[in-house]
Order: structure tokens, then C-alpha cells, then sequence
């Protein structure tokens, strides 16, 4: 008798566990309606009186050195000035951004999405979230807070679709620099090159002083693709770059198959074992002198000086990729704020601080990147990061591919695959021909 | 027909986990074979369908091809060491009972680390300027591991060239270092389960110790050499993680399998069809060996 009913009990059990699933996944949609009501109760438990309060979930993929101190000075910032605000650090390691792009997916799909996300500005914003109705347009608040002169305005575009604006960059990283040795350079009486030609020059004198000339970690093949997109930039110019993601200009255009062929010329110069390195291994070659010079956005610089534990200008030297020393490859950092989410108000407060100077400049020195607005106090940032503020509002602003900025993750990965095979083949031909038929996917 | 108590018992004991299976097993399986012949291509769901494009796409793709490729090789490689060295350090064990145990352990080590950091560790050791070479700059030689991007005895097929990625090898050792334990252990079980009196008896025909080997026990050996093979090959077939950790796709896709490409292409690429028509057919592959498995072993019980 005993028996029987213990099992009753169980089967019980198991079946409310059962309904309670099955009700989970048939409807997600009122599951999130019901988390949000449940996480609102109890919020307004905890802070009465108050009237703020609130929930706000920050989601990133910022879990390494530099960057999650970043986040968090921001988040620390942010509460001091709304201390009834819950704020949950949803942050997804891994994967380089993959892993957390990934659980955004999911998310977005099953339509609980967070308070407030990172994306990379432009297509990755623009062609996914945005193309898909799922993000709020920001020009009210942008003008709101008296936002529009303080982002410079080809970086604006790049965060509007179709005169929209639909998030707020936070910081500026850039591509197109090359990162080198400085003694090996002095000791070979090397000067910084600025165009493609003197660059050839450089690789070749590295060469023959028995240096290699260029260290490339291609292990993920971004870091070559961002190597082939920075030669696009110098052979095309800023403007038919640009041009190249709307369709304007086509894949199989001379210019394109130049820059191809000077990839296939640089690729003669890389060490041998750039396969089984990622890019800091590559930054390592450099670091101890075994390698002249390597192509990586300035997230390196803080490689350089955290890790390897050398002086900026001194041990090491950075120029502009040559052939875009007038160019500035950017990758941004923004935040928007979706459809659906339980407080937007909030979010807004959020991206407000976010887009203040002041918030600006917690988060980026620790990050190790320039503010994205024009009107920061430069006296926070190292000798590079100003150097690299002036240039930002010098230069012609482009979008990157290699980081998702230029064109959807579609078409980078499937450029990624075909610059990978290049690497090895290095069939000018083949790859353009390639190219060509990925830009259906543009 | 009436059930019994017993029977009303035992079926609604199975219900849960049969619904479960049912749900998250074939649910999504068929759920994955649906994607698959969408138009899901992007970061929105379009299950409009799309009938085999996608699975077409993949077969004249070029990394899908050296994948296939990759995984034909890195299977028969790894299935064969694993047997060849599980048997022979079997064997040896078999034959001195002393430090039996001792000797037996250290070969499963390997076995309780996860791939991942046999993955990791390998790709130092076999790291074509840090590692291994270290050592054989001695000799004079520097293999270029899972760099090298050569293809031995290749011929033009399809869109790629056909034939062992010698970078594959270096995937395989790492493999065997790993598994070799489980073939080993497996045989060891074999060999104990092996009567005396069988030796005894061939003995006192006049076989000799070899002999004894090849007539005797190998063959009594064989359904443990198809449990190996049949389990080494869901693993090799599947692999994902050594891979990843390893090599990642490696230069001209020479080191690619169909499990990061479809991991890549899902996840970094949003194309969820042609992820989907990948892993319907890696399931495909599975189950060419694992079925008629399933159905010999089902005949040899009942």
C-alpha cells in the first residue's frame, strides 16, 4: 500500500514537472511576459516607496582582462546615480563574441530579450536586429539628451539604417594599424612605410635581414581577412570601400584584384607557423624581435603593454596600415534598445550614461579603447589613445568587415572561408571568382 | 488483452522517460531534419521550404567536401591505431602478470581527461616552432604537424584534391593517445574471459605461443574488435571538440571535420539550414554504422 502510493506521489511529480515544460517551450512568449511580471513584483517589493527600481539586464560579451573592469566601472557609474536599479551583468564568455551572439539569438528569437545589448555597429546591427524590426529607433532620445553633434556623423550612420538611429556606440577600437618592433626597425634603418609600395619595400628589407617580416596568427582566419580588408581600403579608397558593401562597386573590379594580388606578395612574407597561432601569439613574435611588424586592431597595443609588458614608443611603434594612413577602420561598440523590453525608460537612463563623457571615459581607458564621443577629456588616455582620439576625428571613418561592421556574418563567413583557402591556394583568380559568388549573400 | 498490475506499473514507470526521449531525442531530430530543407539562412526563422538546396550547396561546397574528406581519413587512421595499439599493449599485459594493474592504469589515464585538454595540450606539444621539434632539431628533422598543408597521393576530385591531409595525422596521434586506453581495457577484459584450459588444450596440440594467438584467441577477440570499432567510430565520425581545440579548421581547411563547420556556419554565419542539412547528414553517418550494429547485437539476444 505504501509502495503503491509513494510511486503515485512520484508519477505526480514528474507529470506537473512535465505540463510545467511543455507550457514553457509551446509559449516562451508568456513564460518572458511572466518572468517580467514576477522580476516587476518583486522589484516593486524591494524598493518601495522609491517609484524608480527596476531591473536592468546589461548584455556583452566583455569577460576578459580590461574589458569586464570596463563594464563594471560602468555599472558601478551607473548605480551610484540609480541606486534602486537591479542591474544583472549578463555578460557570455567565449567564441571572441560567438558564444554570447549565439544566446542573443535564442533570445531575441524567443522573444525575451535583454534590457539593453552589445552589438558591433553597423551591418551586424543593422542587417540582423534592425532589418528585423526588433529594435526601437533612437532619434528622439538622441535628441533628447543633445546627442548628435557629439558622435561624429559618419559614425551616426553607421548605427542608422534608413535615417534611423538605433543604438549608442560606446567606444572606438581601430583596424588598420600595424604594430612593430621598434629595434628591429632601428637596427635595419627602417623608416615607417605609408604606401603599399614602400611597404613592399619594408617586408623585403626585413626579409633580407633574416627578420620575419611580418607576423600573421591565422588560426581564425579574421585575422587575414582583416589583413585583405585593410588592402581593399588602400586600393579602393574611403569612399568606393564603402561603395564595395552597398554593391556598387562590384567584386571583380581591378582594383579588387590588386589588392588581392599584393595579399598573395604579403603572404610571402609571414612566418611559416601562422597557422597554429592566434593573433597575441602572433603580437608575441613581435614583441621578442623575431618578427618586424603585425596587422591587428589596437586591442593589441593593450597586449603589448599588459601582457608583454612593453613601452609604447619605446620597445614598441604603430602606424596606420599603409595606403590608409588618412583612413580610420573602425569597430564600435554599441548598445541599443529592443522591442518588448519591461522598461525602456530605464534602458535610455542606461544608455545615457553610456553615452555621456563621463561615462565614456570610466569605461574606455580601463578597455583600453578611444571614446567614441568627440568631447572627451583626452588627459585619461595614454600616449596611443590620444593619438588615436586626434586621428579619429581626422580621418575618413570605415566600416570593418573582418568585425562585422561592413557586411552580414553571412557574407564575412564565407569571406573568412575563402581568404583561408586563398592563404594556402593563393589562387587570384579562383578567390575573386569566389567573392563574386558570395556577394549574393551581401 | 488485460495487463497486469506489474505491466501498468512497469509502462507507467517507462512513460516519463519515453515522452522525454520522444521530445528532446527524435522531437528534435526531426525538428533539425525540418531545418534542414528550410530557407532559415539568417538570423530570423523562414522555415519556408526549400526542398534539398541546401544539402546540394553542401555537396558542392568546397570546405564541406575537404571535411568529408578529412573525417574518411582521421576514422580509418584512428579506428586502426586504436586497435593495433590497444591489442598489442593488451596482449603484453597478458603476458606478464606482474605490474599488471600498475601498467593498465596508466594507459586509462588518458581516457578521464575531456578532449578539449588532450586538444589543448597536443597543440603545444605538436606546435611546429615551440613543441616536439624542440627535440627532433637534434635529428635534423621539422615536421610541420598540423600546419603542413601537403595532401599525400592526391588527385583532383570535385572542387578539392582527394587523399591523406598530412596534417590529419597529427590530429590522429592525439586521438590515439587519447583512446587507446578504452581498446586497451576492453581487450584486457577479453583476454582475462579467455579460459586457460583453451591455451592448455592447444598447447598440448603443439601450437606455438603465436600460433595460440592467431588461431586461438584473436579470434575469440572479434566481437570485442567490433564493439571498438563500432564505438570509435561514433566518436571519430562526430568529432568536435578535439578539433576545435586543437587546430580549429586549419589552413585550407586541411584539418576541417563536418562538426565545426557546422557549428561555424550555424553560429557565426546565422545560415541554420545549411547547419541543420550538416548535422542530418553527420547523423546519416552515424547511423550507416551503428544500425546494422544495433540490429546484429538484437539478433544475438533474443
Amino acid at each position: 500500500m505504501l509502495k503503491r502510493s509513494l510511486s503515485l506521489l512520484f508519477m505526480m511529480v514528474v507529470i506537473s514537472l512535465l505540463v510545467a515544460c511543455g507550457s514553457d517551450s509551446e509559449s516562451s512568449n508568456d513564460a518572458a511576459d511572466e518572468n517580467a511580471s514576477n522580476e516587476e513584483t518583486d522589484n516593486n517589493s524591494e524598493s518601495t516607496g522609491s517609484g524608480e527600481g527596476g531591473t536592468l539586464e546589461i548584455f556583452s560579451w566583455w569577460t576578459g582582462a580590461g574589458e569586464e573592469d570596463g563594464l563594471l566601472a560602468l555599472i558601478d557609474l551607473f548605480e551610484s546615480k540609480y541606486p534602486d536599479v537591479a542591474v544583472e551583468n549578463a555578460a557570455v564568455a567565449g567564441g571572441a563574441g560567438t558564444n554570447a551572439k549565439a544566446v542573443l539569438a535564442a533570445r531575441m528569437q524567443g522573444n525575451d530579450p535583454p534590457s539593453t545589448f552589445q552589438v558591433h555597429g553597423g551591418a551586424e546591427l543593422n542587417e540582423s536586429w534592425v532589418a528585423a524590426d526588433m529594435m526601437e529607433p533612437l532619434n528622439d532620445f538622441y535628441e533628447e539628451y543633445e546627442l548628435m553633434d557629439k558622435f561624429p556623423e559618419e559614425l551616426i550612420d553607421l548605427v542608422s539604417k534608413d535615417g534611423n538611429i538605433y543604438s549608442v556606440p560606446v567606444n572606438i577600437h581601430r583596424g588598420n594599424v600595424i604594430f612593430y618592433n621598434k629595434a628591429v626597425f632601428e637596427d635595419n634603418g627602417i623608416s615607417e612605410p605609408t604606401t603599399l609600395d614602400e611597404f613592399m619595400d619594408v617586408l623585403q628589407q626585413l626579409q633580407d635581414a633574416g627578420v620575419t617580416p611580418l607576423a600573421m596568427g591565422d588560426k581564425e582566419a579574421w585575422t587575414a581577412t582583416q589583413i585583405f580588408e585593410n588592402l581593399l581600403l588602400a586600393t579602393l579608397g574611403p569612399d568606393d570601400y564603402r561603395n564595395l558593401w552597398t554593391g556598387d562597386v562590384a567584386f571583380d573590379d581591378d582594383r579588387i584584384v590588386e589588392a588581392a594580388e599584393y595579399f598573395k606578395t604579403i603572404l610571402g612574407y609571414v612566418n611559416e607557423d601562422h597557422a597554429s597561432r592566434n593573433w597575441q601569439d602572433a603580437a608575441q613574435l613581435v614583441g621578442e624581435g623575431e618578427a618586424g611588424m603585425t596587422n591587428m586592431g589596437d586591442w593589441a597595443k593593450g597586449y603589448f603593454s599588459n601582457d608583454l609588458e612593453l613601452e609604447t614608443n619605446v620597445d614598441f611603434g604603430y602606424f596606420a596600415f599603409p595606403g590608409t594612413t588618412e583612413d580610420f577602420m573602425v569597430i564600435t561598440d554599441t548598445f541599443g534598445l529592443p522591442k518588448g523590453v519591461e522598461d525602456p525608460e530605464l534602458v535610455k537612463e542606461f544608455l545615457n550614461v553610456l553615452a555621456s563623457a563621463e561615462g565614456q571615459d570610466a569605461f574606455n581607458p580601463l578597455k583600453g579603447s578611444i571614446p567614441a564621443r568627440v568631447d572627451a577629456d583626452p588627459s585619461k588616455y595614454d600616449e596611443y589613445g590620444t593619438d588615436t582620439m586626434e586621428d579619429f576625428q581626422n580621418s575618413n571613418l570605415t566600416p570593418s568587415l573582418a568585425h562585422g561592421s561592413a557586411a552580414s556574418e553571412g557574407f564575412l563567413t564565407k569571406v573568412n572561408q575563402e581568404v583561408n583557402i586563398f592563404v594556402t591556394q593563393q589562387n587570384v583568380e579562383q578567390f575573386i571568382e569566389k567573392l563574386v559568388q558570395a556577394a549574393g549573400d551581401l | 488483452m488485460k495487463l497486469t498490475k506489474d505491466q501498468l506499473m512497469a509502462a507507467l514507470f517507462l512513460a516519463p522517460s519515453l515522452l522525454l526521449i520522444a521530445i528532446f531525442v527524435y522531437g528534435f531530430i526531426g525538428w533539425t531534419g525540418w531545418v534542414s530543407v528550410s530557407n532559415w539562412n539568417s538570423l530570423m526563422p523562414d522555415m519556408s521550404f526549400a526542398g534539398l538546396k541546401n544539402y546540394l550547396y553542401l555537396f558542392g561546397d568546397y570546405r564541406f567536401q575537404a571535411g568529408i574528406r578529412n573525417t574518411i581519413f582521421f576514422t580509418v587512421l584512428f579506428i586502426l591505431s586504436v586497435i593495433v595499439l590497444g591489442l598489442s599493449l593488451a596482449i603484453l599485459l597478458d603476458q606478464t602478470k606482474k605490474g599488471n594493474a600498475v601498467f593498465r592504469n596508466i594507459f586509462l589515464f588518458p581516457m578521464a581527461l575531456s578532449f578539449v585538454v588532450t586538444g589543448v595540450v597536443w597543440q603545444w606539444l605538436l606546435h611546429p616552432s615551440t613543441g616536439f621539434n624542440r627535440f627532433l632539431q637534434v635529428f635534423g628533422i621539422q615536421p610541420k604537424w598540423y600546419t603542413d598543408t601537403n595532401i599525400l597521393a592526391g588527385f583532383q576530385w570535385g572542387s578539392i584534391e582527394f587523399g591523406l591531409p598530412v596534417a590529419i595525422i597529427a590530429v590522429v596521434i592525439a586521438a590515439v593517445w587519447q583512446m587507446t586506453g578504452f581498446s586497451l581495457a576492453m581487450y584486457v577484459a577479453g583476454l582475462t574471459g579467455i579460459d586457460e584450459e583453451l591455451r592448455e588444450a592447444a598447447r598440448i596440440d603443439g601450437a606455438t605461443e603465436f600460433q595460440i594467438y592467431r588461431k586461438v584467441i584473436l579470434p575469440m577477440l572479434t566481437p570485442i574488435t567490433m564493439s571498438v570499432i563500432i564505438i570509435m567510430a561514433h566518436i571519430s565520425l562526430k568529432i568536435f571538440d578535439l578539433i576545435y581545440a586543437m587546430t580549429g579548421s586549419g589552413a585550407n581547411f586541411v584539418t576541417d571535420v563536418p562538426g565545426v563547420y557546422m557549428f561555424e556556419t550555424t553560429f557565426r554565419g546565422n545560415y541554420y539550414a545549411n547547419g541543420a542539412a550538416i548535422a542530418m547528414i553527420m547523423l546519416i553517418l552515424v547511423a550507416v554504422f551503428i544500425v546494422p550494429y544495433l540490429i546484429h547485437s538484437r539478433r544475438g539476444t533474443s
